[in-house]
């Protein structure tokens, strides 16, 4: 009977630190945070998205506040359409004017999205859409507007 | 020539029976209705096959871990990118070596006991000794060795994950000076719980059957003889570890691979 205890005091913990590694898992490597969960949902339409991936940052003033839920071909305009989901602290705070952009993390890194304030007494709600948006960097077109600047000098 | 048509033909039966016999074992024990001592049973196979596993596989991982920043530091560093370390550890433990070693070192540590121990409770004659008195051996002995399996490995594999990250970290970081922070930034800034661990669990939940499936069983359908216990217990370690690495890769076609 003692020795059936013991063991059943080292299935208890090992079943415990399963459990716990998971935990571990969850929080500290993948990053999951307990208190996520409320988003809303912003679009923005881009010329060009580069190579913005779904899941990709959304930053203000480098400070990650959601994240790229998805990207689609928008058929009227023929650009991309990003859905990004962001705090729901952040519902009612930014004004109608705020600014996206697809910015570059480093020289090579991923890309993210770079959202700024503007000063319209205004505020962005649920499912609206920026309007005011800058497209990322292609390396490609920045060459060739050099080499074609040096043709014509 | 018809000789040996006849014997691909016996060969593709016998298969055939003995997987049709495999599948009606596990069905009957894995659902049998427990007895009432039957958690004080699996309680004992779970000390055995998962308490008493995890000292080599936290040491397996320990090392996994570190080599895998070892091997990674000295070849992102040439790109300037070993910010990606944690990444690079990460990824690879929750994907794949975690789930594939961990079922491997189970196989090899708790499968061959398995199969030993009930292949000499066949060979004893214990086995049918419980039928006389009218107590199912598979519901008295197999289901709960199976269900052990069941928990214990996906457990073991977290545990495995855990310790390889941080193996990672104590050489990537203490070692060798990585920057800390960006360790653990880009690991979670690309880990993905539902994708990456959740992925990882499913397939040491699906090693975890296989394995304990294949030990078992194997120890139930041996020959009763000294050889038969040797050749079942080699047969066991043969089979999962195969069975685990093909598996693997059909899995992660089916998660990572992009085929649909």
């Amino acid at each position: 009977m003692k020795r059936s205890k013991a063991m059943e005091l080292g299935v208890g913990l090992f079943m415990l630190a399963g459990i716990l590694g998971l935990v571990f898992l969850g929080l500290r490597v993948s990053g999951m945070t307990l208190t996520s969960g409320d988003t809303f949902r912003l679009e923005a339409n881009f010329a060009n998205i580069g190579s913005l991936k779904p899941r990709a940052r959304v930053t203000m003033a480098g400070v990650t506040v959601g994240r790229v839920s998805a990207i689609e071909l928008d058929t009227e305009w023929y650009d991309a359409r990003v859905v990004m989901e962001l705090d729901s602290d952040l519902e009612g705070e930014l004004s109608r004017d705020t600014t996206a952009a697809i910015l570059t993390a480093g020289l090579l890194g991923e890309q993210y999205v770079g959202l700024s304030m503007g000063g319209d007494p205004e505020m962005l709600v649920e499912g609206d859409t920026i309007r005011d948006t800058q497209s990322a960097v292609v390396l490609e077109e920045l060459i060739q507007q050099f080499v074609s600047n040096m043709i014509s000098d | 020539m018809i000789d040996s048509i006849r014997r691909l033909g016996r060969f593709g039966c016998n298969a055939l029976e003995s997987f049709g016999r495999a599948g009606g074992f596990l069905f009957l024990s894995a659902f049998a209705v427990p007895s009432r001592e039957g958690f004080g049973l699996w309680l004992r196979q779970m000390h055995f096959v998962g308490v008493l596993s995890l000292a080599i596989v936290l040491v397996s991982g320990l090392f996994i871990g570190m080599v895998l920043a070892l091997q990674g530091y000295t070849i992102l560093v040439d790109f300037g990118a070993e910010q990606a370390l944690g990444q690079m550890v990460a990824l690879s433990l929750l994907r794949e070596l975690a789930p594939v070693v961990a079922a491997l070192l189970f196989a090899g540590r708790a499968g061959s006991a398995l199969t030993a121990e009930i292949g000499l409770m066949k060979a004893t004659e214990q086995l049918s000794s419980m039928e006389m008195i009218g107590v199912d051996p598979l519901r008295r002995v197999v289901a709960p060795r199976l269900w052990a399996g069941f928990v214990a490995l996906p457990l073991l594999t977290v545990g495995f994950s855990v310790v390889g990250i941080w193996g990672g970290y104590l050489v990537g970081v203490e070692w060798l000076g990585g920057f800390e922070g960006s360790y653990w930034g880009n690991m979670q800034s690309s880990v993905e719980f539902l994708d990456d661990v959740g992925n990882g669990m499913i397939k040491s939940m699906v090693f975890a059957v296989v394995v304990t499936w294949i030990a078992v069983f194997q120890g139930y359908d041996l020959i009763p003889t000294s050889e038969g216990i040797s050749r079942a217990t080699t047969r066991t370690v043969v089979y999962s570890s195969l069975a685990v690495l093909g598996l693997d890769f059909v899995l992660t076609a089916i998660m990572f691979g992009g085929l649909s």
